[in-house]
């Protein structure tokens, strides 16, 4: 088959199996987009700023299992895309992003709309490509979808020059099935060795706790995870990327650890003697102070990428390897045999953990006269039945959704957590609801957040995507606000939201359904009512009390036990 | 610690520019650094020469062997290994005792000079950093026009090698 590079291009996208691609035209990709105009298998979705072709892309392949396919121009289409490609990278997204380029001859030269891409996204890639020569296109972009899913994925980026996909220059084009890079080999299966090492530390253990991330996502291991901690019986604590990895709702889930984790997850960190890591990659928001992280405790981390591995904290049992694979491979060793945990000791330690979790971390003022955002969230936990998909921004919001929200599914709860990317909620749940038609999606945000990508309203009317919109609007960066007020003497420089616009008519004059709910007897109705239009996008504008705080809060450089508590939850 | 890292490497545009951005970006630092093509055109050998703690280096080593363009790496430090610079070091030798004096220095040091004018010389020089050192104290008077010295390379002893 004789083929142009833009209709290789296209055609190696169906070839692959990619339903939809995110994207946004210019100079650089009109042959490309030429070529998307001849067909309609693939499906373009057209975003207002590049910014969001990159979330939606993350929100699609974070809820699909396929990787997003984001298709940019040169120059400013990349620069407007690398906070989504950055976005990416940091959770480990599978994306492959397609950018045009000015032709081969002019690079280098300042050219109209040249930018050096390559240079500009490889510290937030895992791997780029500039492909010079059309003959290397589908190898190059086989090798892109090969790298952005396999290992610890990530975006990859591929660079187009535009006389690369010229029209007439043909040339043969033939599917490449498989792809094989001799650098690159990523470990799968876990060593035996290191596996009975840690299973006999797992069965020693009088007080285990299992910390599970976001690789038990990626992975696909929820269900392998919950069989290994109800068959052992040991509690489990989750990262905010980790979060839905095991049933939320369990009584064996002590909640999210962490900054904002819950009381009971972060003192049983502090108190563990076997630490279970699977999937996460001890970040800081996480360990607190590292010289007092799980002090008395040995380590087992299960990971993929080697450099995960005793990278902040160091381990006693590191396997490398996928946690799906590791998790069997422990299962079996432990159905083959009848060694437990010491049971006394087991039920020493959860009566321990019970009188922490009596604490009731999470409690705040039930008859107040203004919206708790908290509240907020419950109620929609409550209507959507547990099962929505739910994209937050970031904020307080975030970790209010992240705290009552109970997940119990993976892949439903989608947030930037690495580099925590205001702007992310809207667009990602935009990806969402394209791989996941008909189903219940709601994007939890703030009346800061939503402000950064509020153009991709047009882009839910064009698309008809019937997403539901919880702003809870405090008028201010809460979060900025919570950090002015606890460290910086209630001195709130510029975190107070001014001159906001109505959300309301702002919804409505993209086309959509706006609702401004200001009491806490008004939220459970409003969003029944809004979950009910199946069609239509609903912007619930919640106007909630100014003041609230996320508590439990560990201070930047504070230990586990070291938690700020909320005024209304009971110390023991 | 000072750690003495042998890297194969794709031989494609960019390779280079992911270690030394990876270096910068992650805060390491690089001592010396010398790379080039090998007998398999497609690869390219890279010595990097660096210091830190053993956690440190124990991440160098896994980011450098993240990078996709990186084939293979052994880290020579933890072997005993052979290790050369070389240097190019043109003097000003204005009268016969200047140049009885250096060609006297290159001999002892194993060095040779390889361009003579009527008043320079240009000695070469191989051996592990301090000898070129030494080598530049023992000049003492002379005068230096200029040094140019590549990074340190490295091979391990005996049979043990770094190939695909
Ligand atoms: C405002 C704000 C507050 C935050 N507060 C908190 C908080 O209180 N608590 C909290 O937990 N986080 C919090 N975060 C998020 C935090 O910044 C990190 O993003 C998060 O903790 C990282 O989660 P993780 O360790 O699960 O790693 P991820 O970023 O999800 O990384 C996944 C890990 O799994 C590995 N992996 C990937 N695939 C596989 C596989 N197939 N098999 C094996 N391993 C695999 C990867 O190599 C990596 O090491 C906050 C973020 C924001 C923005
Ligand atoms: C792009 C970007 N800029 C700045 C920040 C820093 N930041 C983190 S949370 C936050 C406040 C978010 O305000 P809002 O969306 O109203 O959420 P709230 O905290 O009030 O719930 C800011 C400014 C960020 N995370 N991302
Ligand atoms: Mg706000």
């Amino acid at each position: 088959m004789e083929l142009s590079g833009a209709e290789i291009l296209v055609q190696f996208l169906k070839d692959e199996g990619v339903e939809y691609v995110f994207g946004y035209p210019g100079g650089s990709v009109l042959h490309i987009y030429d070529e998307l105009y001849k067909q309609d298998e693939i499906k373009h979705i057209l975003v207002r700023h590049e910014q969001a072709a990159a979330h939606a892309a993350d929100g699609y392949a974070r809820t699909s299992g396929k990787p997003g396919v984001v298709l940019v121009t040169s120059g400013p289409g990349v620069t407007n895309a690398v906070t989504g490609i950055a976005t990416a990278y940091m959770d480990s997204i599978p994306m492959v992003v397609i950018t045009g380029q000015v032709p081969t001859a002019v690079i280098g030269s300042d050219a109209f709309q040249e930018v050096d891409t390559v240079g500009i996204t490889r510290p937030c890639s895992k791997h780029n490509f500039l492909v010079k020569d059309a003959r290397d296109l589908a190898v190059t972009l086989k090798k892109a979808f090969h790298l952005a899913t396999t290992g610890r994925p990530g975006p990859v980026v591929v660079d187009v020059p535009k006389d690369v996909t010229d029209p007439n220059v043909k040339i043969p084009y033939s599917y490449p099935e498989s792809v094989s890079m001799r650098s690159y080999n990523p470990k799968v299966k876990g060593n035996a060795r290191q596996i009975r090492r840690a299973v006999e530390l797992i069965l020693s253990a009088r007080r285990p706790i299992i910390y599970s991330g976001g690789g038990v996502i990626l992975s696909g291991a929820a269900e392998s995870l919950t069989e290994l901690a109800r068959l052992l019986e040991i509690p489990v604590t989750s990262t905010l990327m980790g979060l839905g990895g095991y049933p939320a709702s369990d009584r064996q889930f002590l909640g999210m650890l962490g900054m904002h984790g819950t009381y009971e997850a972060n003192m049983a960190m502090h108190e563990c003697d076997v630490l279970i890591a699977i999937g996460a990659r001890f970040d800081d928001r996480v360990t607190g102070k590292i010289e007092q992280f799980c002090p008395d405790a040995r380590i087992i981390h299960v990971d993929i990428d080697p450099a995960s591995i005793s990278k902040t904290v160091k381990v006693d049992v590191p396997i490398v390897g996928d946690v799906d694979s590791v998790l069997t491979d422990m299962l079996q060793l432990l159905r083959s045999s009848e060694r437990r945990l010491d049971p006394e000791e087991l039920k020493e330690w959860w009566a321990l953990i019970e009188r922490w979790r009596s604490a009731n971390c999470l409690a705040y003022e039930r008859d107040s006269e203004l919206i708790k955002p908290q509240f907020v969230v419950e109620k929609l936990w409550e209507i959507t039945a547990g099962d929505a998909f739910v994209s937050t921004d970031v904020g307080q919001h975030q970790m209010w959704s992240a705290q009552f929200y109970r997940f119990d599914r993976p892949g439903r709860f989608v947030t930037s957590g690495g580099l925590g990317t205001m702007g992310f909620g809207l667009p990602a749940a935009m990806g969402i609801q394209f791989a996941n038609p008909g189903r219940d999606v709601a994007c939890i945000t703030g009346e800061g957040s939503i402000q950064m990508c509020i153009q991709e309203l047009s882009t839910c009317f064009q698309y008809m995507l019937p997403l539901k919109i919880v702003n809870l609007n405090n008028r201010y960066l809460g979060m900025v606000r919570q950090w002015q007020e606890f460290f910086y003497g209630s001195r709130y420089s510029h975190s107070y939201m001014d001159a906001l616009p109505d959300f309301v008519k702002l919804a409505e004059s993209y086309g959509h359904v706006g609702m401004r709910i200001e009491k806490p007897a008004e939220v459970e109705d409003a969003l029944k009512e809004a979950f009910a239009l199946k069609e239509r996008l609903v912007f619930l504008d919640f106007i909630t009390d100014q003041t609230e705080n996320v508590y439990p809060m560990i201070a930047a450089g504070k230990a586990h036990h070291e938690m700020e508590m909320s005024p209304k939850s009971v110390l023991i | 610690m000072r750690h003495i890292i042998s890297i194969l490497l794709e031989n494609e545009a960019g390779a280079l520019s992911r270690v030394a951005g990876l270096f910068s970006a992650r805060g390491y630092n690089i001592e010396s650094l010398s790379v080039a093509p090998t007998e398999d055109p497609s690869l390219s050998r890279m010595t990097l020469v660096t210091r830190g703690s053993d956690e440190i280096v124990e991440q160098i080593t896994k980011q450098l062997n993240k990078l996709v363009d990186v084939v293979k790496l052994l880290d020579l430090t933890e072997g005993s290994h052979i290790e050369r610079e070389m240097m190019l070091i043109k003097v000003r030798v204005g009268n016969g005792g200047e140049r009885e004096e250096v060609k006297r220095l290159a001999d002892i040091f194993r060095g040779n000079i390889i361009d003579v004018s009527p008043a320079s010389y240009v000695i070469e020089l191989t051996g592990d950093g301090d000898k070129l050192d030494a080598f530049i104290q023992a000049l003492g008077g002379i005068t230096i026009l200029e040094t140019v010295r590549c990074g340190s390379m490295g091979i391990a002893r005996g049979e043990k090698s770094l190939h695909l």
